[in-house]
């Protein structure tokens, strides 16, 4: 009882953060990174359904939802045209039985099995949608993409959705639908077998289970939900390109389900907030932020396996045992040098990479052509490392003694 | 239409000769570590740009030579210091280790190198027509081509079924811990392989930057391609992935020289339809248009009907 309840306050709160948000960043900005971080939550959980959840690796997860928002558009131009007449709130469901559909058909065989086989049809897929798009021009729209007008369609409750914070109230409510479906279906026993089928696709079957109907029926759902997000995004922009369905975009819904963390339900979305921030708030300061991001994705990958959502999972056996508050002071100790290594190092290649002679950084101005400057700098970097290196231990041996429990260690 | 046919045979044996350069080290590194390399093609594009800038001082020749030999070093010290530390996280971690290298080499040589072409150019010695046929010529740098990615397969071959060392890599695909048991250091062998496999993309760089031209996109334009070909080879054969890179390489070349499209085959079975048809674009389209897609399309057609490729003998 004490569980589903605290369970529902946590979907409330969701829902509550979600519809709040606006209240208090207003700004143009955020709005439109709001709405971003919408569309993104959406596809990377429905990446997950694959990746983390099925066992299935995609390299064109994008088709779905670049197919998904091509007919949504194609479906607003009709809303315009008064072909067809439904309120705009739906166009996503559209988007989304369009990237089902396409899951439908292209899920029946490339199922058939996991690992390195499926994640190259889907790869060949991928490229196969991407480059055909340049060559159907009528409905790709080409290099330019096709665009439509949302502001069309019978008013919902008098909202014509024409401004930037209506379509985000909207998106909210498609996010909430979205990610309780999708955790609902981690419990269904479709949801509980496409775990099973990835860790043991043997045992499955031999309990009964085809192997390839449990991932079918993973593929499909998770092109449904890529449809909506790509349905939301086409809502959002108005517009909609090849770039969209092409390997860039499946690269960058794999990189977020994997900084946010595979394993765990929550991953993803860590993962798309985390990177649409990154996206939109680091590209204003240095046109450099894709190197970080490379950086950050290799570093996670070598160093925290299950992503960010893992590694706040690690501290679940502290917290449990009321040790958490012993790990502040060590995680200070390692962290301030280490947040000081990596400001002298992103001051250092901003530095050579700067156009002018000064660059201007964290209220200092540092010169290109001077040696003392960046002879100071990297002396900064190689002791804020060396001090790193050396605080590592006392972080481990504090972890350990966070972790057991006074009576463990003689046993 | 013989002339077409010739230039375009010539113009697919110099591409598929190019794409088994990068295929046979990925194909290699596959069948040893069970990974498919995605940064494969980006250690290709380093080879060119590395070539580049060493030619700018140094000239094309110590470029042939030392660019490989750099990449190389660096793919070694991915897989030592990178791939094996993640090696215990599983295979879809490896292969995400291998996506995010591509993505920062890219990144890295747009901060070093900028995102502008480089002009790199073909030695001048070699800027001589070989021959001249039907009145069109064959350049002597594309002969070049030829002459050095025939001699990288004969000794990769030699090497590989012949040599003491050939035949301790092929024993450490197949039974990894009875050669660590015989005394072997199966690591040192793995770093060794991929470091060879990356040098052979480096070398394949120094060599097709000059014709392909030398920008940051140009490991996205192979790295796919590359892909396929193992895939449809066989993964893991290296004479598989030699068939399937002239196959693509030809199948390329010929669609991109013919003329034919929809139009004729329409034709040939009388049906017409009208310019506003719905499906207009399909009723168009011409084989030159598709040929981009050809080798995915086969890609798909293989893994379904063959998931083991041609010669590939793996079974999942």
């Amino acid at each position: 009882m004490m569980a589903s309840i605290a369970k529902l306050s946590l979907w409330a709160g969701y829902l509550l953060v979600l519809l709040a948000l606006p209240q208090f960043f207003d700004s143009i900005l955020s709005i439109s990174i709001f709405n971003q971080m919408a569309i993104a939550i959406i596809f990377a959980l429905s990446y997950n359904m694959l990746l983390g959840q099925g066992g299935m690796l995609s390299f064109g997860h994008a088709v779905y939802f670049g197919l998904g928002g091509f007919l949504a558009v194609h479906t607003l131009i009709l809303i315009e045209n008064g072909s067809v007449y439904f309120s705009i709130i739906f166009i996503p469901l559209v988007g989304g039985i369009f990237g089902l559909l396409a899951a439908i058909f292209i899920g029946s065989f490339s199922t058939r099995k996991a690992g390195t086989v499926f994640a190259m049809i889907s790869l060949g897929i991928g490229e196969l949608i991407a480059a055909s798009s340049l060559i159907f021009v009528s409905f790709f729209g080409g290099e330019a993409g096709v665009s439509g007008d949302r502001t069309f369609g019978p008013l919902f409750f008098g909202v014509d959705f024409a401004q930037d914070l209506e379509i985000y109230y909207l998106a909210a409510i498609w996010v909430f639908i979205a990610t309780v479906f999708m955790y609902l279906f981690t419990q269904t026993p479709a949801g509980r077998m496409a775990n099973a089928v990835r860790d043991n696709p043997e045992r499955a079957e031999f309990i009964g289970y085809s192997a390839r109907r449990v991932r079918f029926i993973s593929f499909c759902a998770s092109g449904l939900f890529a449809g909506i997000a790509g349905g939301l995004f086409a809502l959002n922009y108005e517009f909609i390109t090849e770039e969209n369905l092409n390997a860039a975009t499946s690269g960058r819904v794999l990189l977020m389900a994997y900084i946010g963390g595979l394993g765990y339900f929550i991953g993803p979305i860590i993962g798309a907030v985390v990177l649409t921030l990154m996206n939109s708030l680091l590209s204003n300061y240095s046109e450099l932020w894709l190197l970080y991001l490379g950086v950050l994705f290799l570093l996670t990958v070598m160093f925290l396996p299950r992503g960010f959502a893992g590694l706040i999972m690690m501290h679940q056996v502290a917290w449990l045992r009321g040790t958490l508050r012993r790990l502040a002071l060590p995680y200070l100790i390692t962290g301030i040098p280490a947040f000081i290594f990596i400001l002298a190092s992103i001051a250092m290649i901003e530095l050579s990479h700067t156009d002018g002679e000064v660059f201007h950084y964290l209220g200092v101005s540092l010169e290109r052509g001077s040696s003392i400057d960046w002879m100071l700098i990297g002396g900064i970097a190689i002791a804020a490392f060396l001090a790193t290196r050396k605080s590592l231990q006392q972080l481990k041996d504090a972890w350990e003694d966070a972790n057991t429990l006074p009576g463990d260690e003689d046993s | 239409m013989l002339e077409v046919f010739i230039f375009a045979t010539l113009n697919g044996l110099v591409t598929g000769l190019l794409l088994f350069m990068l295929a046979s080290g990925l194909t290699l590194i596959f069948s040893m570590m069970g990974v498919l390399n995605f940064a494969h093609a980006s250690f290709y594009m380093l080879g060119a740009y590395f070539a580049y800038s060493i030619s700018l001082t140094m000239g094309f020749w110590l470029g042939l030579i030392f660019a490989p030999l750099i990449v190389g070093v660096l793919g070694a010290m991915v897989e030592r210091y990178g791939l094996r530390r993640v090696h215990k996280s599983g295979h879809v971690a490896e292969l995400v280790f291998t996506f995010g290298a591509a993505f920062l080499i890219e990144e890295s040589i747009q901060f070093f190198w900028g995102p502008a072409t480089k002009n790199y150019r073909s030695p001048d010695i070699l800027d001589f027509p070989l021959f001249t046929l039907f009145g069109q010529e064959f350049s002597a740098y594309r002969g070049f081509m030829i002459f050095i990615s025939m001699a990288i397969f004969i000794v990769l071959f030699r090497v590989l079924t012949h040599s003491r060392i050939g035949i301790i890599i092929q024993a450490a695909i197949t039974h990894p811990h009875t050669v660590a048991n015989l005394g072997h250091n199966v690591p040192l062998i793995f770093m060794g392989v991929f470091g060879v496999g990356t040098a052979l993309a480096g070398l394949a760089g120094v060599i097709a930057g000059p014709v392909l031209t030398t920008f940051p996109g140009m490991a996205a334009v192979l790295g796919s391609i590359v892909f396929v070909i193992v895939v449809i080879g066989g993964l893991g054969s290296l004479a598989g992935a030699f068939i399937a890179s002239l196959l693509i390489g030809l199948l390329q070349s010929y669609a991109i020289a013919s003329s034919v499209g929809m139009p004729d085959l329409l034709d040939l079975l009388g049906v017409s339809f009208e310019a506003d048809h719905p499906l207009n674009d399909l009723w168009t389209v011409t084989l030159p248009q598709i040929a981009p897609i050809l080798p995915f399309l086969l890609l798909v057609l293989v893994l379904i009907f063959r998931p083991t490729g041609l010669l590939g003998k793996r079974e999942e």
